[in-house]
């Protein structure tokens, strides 16, 4: 059962009826979803959710559609890896990995989309839609190909090979656009307000957002219904970020879970850092950027939910940090190595700013604490490919041998 | 036609005292109604609706950006990794 009371704008708090919407019309500010948490408190519980579906859908009660078998990939409850590697080379006791690269089409935006496409068959339409620069597109069109909605994805023309493929195999109708980002961005907000379809992280943005809250849940449990002391988590609009937050928080006032004190870090690549860079100069006004970053999918100039992700910073007691472009393929390759897992830019840019949340002393040794990893190594293999070093030897144990002397240095 | 397009403008530094918006208006043949706005020390931002034909709207924003005012949906990129 739906515990959705309406919509309700961030800014004014104007409420709305529960349509496809996205945008006060008053004072033009995000809407979001408004739930009865007094009501959800008494229909759930640590044990039914521990017996729901290994998915998101565990957690339907906070989510503001209904579980809908078709358009369900088995998006959510990914691992949680207590590290062992990363912990001891960071100095730190208890560091967790919430590895999420492994959804079913490898990104965290299986989730949203997941409750975005559910949300969109109930108001009755037949085709979703995205403007993205690859984890969504592939979200978007696998979600579609599992329930027969029908799909567009629009890309810039330039994106990664791996990213194209990994969304053109579910067949969308895909849409490669010539232009700027600029170019981009204009096209898809005119086609959005001109054709009926469910533009996932725009006209249905408020019930797409709520996917994210999952990874605050998800979390929560796998520590034994607790909440970290710190979670690291790569930004790009910000939403995702915030949502977290909110996951966190809903638990507790749904008495869950206690005592929620998580300071909640995000980390961005200097090449697309509005949120950071407000961070750092103390204010809570976002400058939109020109995106220029090795981490395509934060590359987000203009972040529709920044200002709210510095509220979350402030509220929790967080900070933002700036991962530099020269360290962001040193943080997938760190992640790699230590931890078994490849991860894309977005990763590497949370380890980095992972490692560097430690060096200064923002995170302590003996803290708890939780870095998101939230898209696969496999679509942006162009960032890594200096990894790619085998030794070459004729077929024959002696050349073997040779060649593990040479490397040995004898 | 008519057309209505939502955006945010965003000035930095001397721009704030420029009466951009007022010139947009009597220039380019739109009707501007500001929403939303928020001006602190070097930075402003003003979220507005326009309201005109499409190429004066176009031909308005070309303006805006001329001066260095920078120019983005109201709501937000909807471009998204």
């Amino acid at each position: 059962m739906s515990h959705v009371l309406s919509l309700r704008c961030k800014e004014c708090s104007r409420e709305y009826p529960v349509e496809a919407l996205n945008v006060c019309d008053f004072c033009f500010g995000p809407l979001e979803v408004v739930y009865d948490l007094v009501s959800i408190a008494k229909a759930t519980s640590r044990e039914k959710i521990s017996s729901g579906p290994n998915s998101l859908w565990r957690y339907a009660d906070f989510l503001p559609a209904e579980h809908n078998s078709a358009v369900d990939i088995n998006a959510g409850f990914t691992p949680l890896i207590r590290s062992r590697g990363l912990a001891e080379r960071l100095g730190l006791d208890e560091l967790w990995i919430k590895n999420d690269s492994v959804n079913p089409s490898y990104s965290f935006k299986d989730r949203v989309v997941a409750v975005a496409a559910a949300k969109a068959l109930e108001f009755g339409f037949d085709t979703i839609a995205c403007a993205s620069t690859g984890n969504l597109a592939c979200a978007v069109a696998a979600v579609a190909a599992r329930s027969g909605l029908k799909s567009y994805v629009f890309i810039p023309s330039n994106l990664e090979a791996g990213k194209v493929l990994g969304a053109a195999i579910y067949r969308p109708t895909m849409v490669a656009i010539d232009g700027s980002y600029d170019d981009v961005n204009r096209l898809c907000s005119e086609l959005a307000d001109s054709y009926p379809w469910a533009f996932v992280n725009i006209n249905v943005r408020p019930f797409y957002a709520d996917g994210s809250k999952t990874l605050g849940y998800e979390v929560a449990e796998q520590l034994g219904w607790r909440a970290p002391d710190h979670a690291v988590a790569p930004s790009a609009s910000g939403a995702m970020f915030t949502k977290i937050y909110q996951g966190l928080k809903e638990f507790e006032a749904t008495g869950l879970i206690s005592d929620v004190h998580t300071k909640m870090h995000s980390a961005q690549a200097r090449g697309c850092s509005p949120i950071a860079t407000a961070y750092e100069e103390g204010r809570f006004v976002i400058r939109p950027v020109k995106p220029n970053s090795l981490a395509s999918s934060l590359a987000i100039g203009n972040p529709a939910d920044g200002y709210y992700a510095l509220k979350v910073i402030e509220r929790s007691g967080g900070s933002a940090v700036i991962a530099e472009e020269n360290e962001i393929a040193d943080g997938v390759k760190l992640l790699a190595e230590t931890e078994g897992i490849f991860t894309e830019g977005a990763g590497g840019v949370a380890i980095t700013g992972l490692k560097h949340l430690v060096e200064t002393g923002k995170i302590k040794r003996n803290e708890s604490v939780v870095v998101y990893i939230t898209g696969n190594g496999l679509k942006t293999t162009e960032l890594v490919a200096d990894v790619v070093s085998p030794l070459h030897i004729e077929p024959s144990v002696e050349a073997f041998e040779a060649a593990m002397a040479v490397r040995a240095g004898r | 036609m008519k057309t209505i397009e939502k955006v945010r403008f965003t000035f930095l530094d001397k721009l704030i005292k420029e009466p951009v918006i007022h010139k947009v208006g009597r220039d380019f043949n739109v009707v501007t109604n500001i929403r939303r706005a928020d001006i602190q020390d070097g930075i402003g931002w003003v979220i507005l609706e326009i309201e005109g034909d499409q190429q004066s709207i176009e031909d308005a924003m070309e303006w805006v950006r001329s001066l260095g005012v920078r120019v983005d949906p109201a709501v937000g990129d909807v471009v998204e990794g």
